[in-house]
């Protein structure tokens, strides 16, 4: 389903995202993009299974969640269905390898607005062992988000796997 | 024995007696003779570090990482209130409005500060510009950053935030800040050797009753804090962490 919201002209639709979990959720798309806070970065870490177990105060903030909505859910809460699963499949596999992922990610707000980003991923190693992920995201250049959208346009988008 | 105390070599000038007056405390906390050692430049302190010739180190966040992954000391303390952020300044008539509007080939007065110049070349990526895309004018302070900016020698310069706000009201007046990061977990920490296991507690203890003491709060207004909070080994962990996403 599709449409516009008179007042304000933004395009929105509402579509079922389907996790890997085989959960599912009736997400409400808006193309309203919020413009990442100048100076800020979105911290967030989760354990080894992707799992949020900390989030900062502009995580909150871009995300509409509340913190407590968001501790304990599947970072895929904040996957925006243009995104392709291959980028993430990219990201969990060079994780896994021990190393460094960096990217351009279009994440869905609560509200179905969106806001791009590039993110940086790194294992979280003590002691020798993995003991989770920390996600670090900052202010994007507008060149590269135009690039990344026209490069997932081609690859499709995906369901929110 | 003597124990040797550096402090990371971006401290306020003006700060300078005020670690020699902390020496003083932690010698008598510690009853033990402290030597402090201040170096001109951050490749002085590592040579230092890399020769094993620290016990006692208030460590820039960038060295932290080094210290604690690679060298085996733990995190005791950070100052109140004082988490170091970097800010992008230009002359005040620069046509430059936000980052964005910087070009490349920009010429930008830095300082030899690791992690200032990280948070503020991060801050770049949003206007497209890298190492590749920018030329550096180093500078031995931000007082000659800010000097290159009124010069015009340099089109911006990269400041710790509060060495840019002790800068004097004349000349900051005369500069414009494009952008003042807003992280909130970097900080400056002080952190012990690996041989003071045994001393460790006692250390720590010290620095965190300092603000209710009358000697140890005219040593903390000496040195401009407010006291000392205590930190975790996962507090600078994550901090390492964090700094890790940001380096290019």
């Amino acid at each position: 389903m599709s449409g516009s919201a008179a007042a304000t002209g933004e395009v929105v639709r509402e579509q079922l995202l389907t996790y890997q979990d085989g959960s599912e959720r009736l997400a409400t798309i808006s193309d309203r993009e919020i413009p990442f806070p100048d100076g800020r970065l979105i911290v967030s870490r989760t354990d080894t299974a992707g799992v949020i177990t900390h989030v900062n105060a502009a995580f909150v903030e871009m995300s509409g969640y509340s913190e407590a909505e968001l501790i304990g859910q599947p970072h895929s809460i904040l996957r925006h269905p243009d995104m392709p699963a291959a980028a993430f499949q990219d990201l969990w596999e060079t994780i896994r390898a021990g190393n460094k992922w960096h990217g351009y990610v279009k994440n869905l707000r609560k509200d179905g607005a969106c806001y791009w980003v590039y993110a940086t991923v790194i294992a979280n190693l003590r002691h020798g062992e993995v003991v989770g992920y920390t996600s670090v995201r900052r202010k994007p250049s507008r060149r590269r988000v135009e690039e990344s959208a026209r490069s997932y346009a081609a690859m499709g988008g995906a369901q929110a796997t | 024995m003597t124990l040797n105390l550096t402090v990371s070599p971006d401290f306020a000038p003006d700060r300078l007696s005020g670690w020699y007056i902390f020496n003083t405390w932690l010698a008598r906390q510690l009853d033990t003779p402290v030597h402090l050692a201040l170096y001109d430049d951050f490749a002085a302190q590592r040579a230092a570090i890399a020769a094993d010739q620290v016990d006692i180190i208030y460590a820039n966040p960038f060295d932290a990482a080094m210290l604690v992954r690679e060298k085996g000391f733990v995190p005791l303390a950070r100052p109140d209130g004082q988490c170091d952020e970097a800010v992008i300044a230009v002359e005040a008539a620069s046509p430059w409005q936000c980052v964005e509007d910087l070009q490349p080939g920009i010429r930008i007065a830095t300082t030899d500060d690791p992690h200032v110049h990280m948070m503020s070349m991060m801050m770049l990526e949003s206007a497209d510009l890298s190492q590749e895309t920018v030329t550096f004018d180093a500078c031995d302070s931000y007082v000659l950053v800010a000097k290159a900016l009124l010069s015009g020698q340099a089109g911006a310069g990269f400041f710790l935030s509060a060495a840019f706000d002790g800068l004097s009201p004349v000349t900051r007046k005369r500069l414009r800040v494009l952008i003042r990061s807003q992280i909130s977990v970097i900080e400056h920490v002080l952190l012990t050797g690996p041989g003071l296991g045994g001393q460790r507690q006692q250390l720590q203890s010290a620095l965190l009753g300092m603000a209710q003491d009358t000697k140890g709060a005219g040593v903390l207004g000496s040195l401009g804090f407010d006291g000392w909070q205590p930190v975790e080994q996962e507090d600078t962990e994550f901090m390492i962490d964090l700094m890790e996403t940001l380096a290019s």
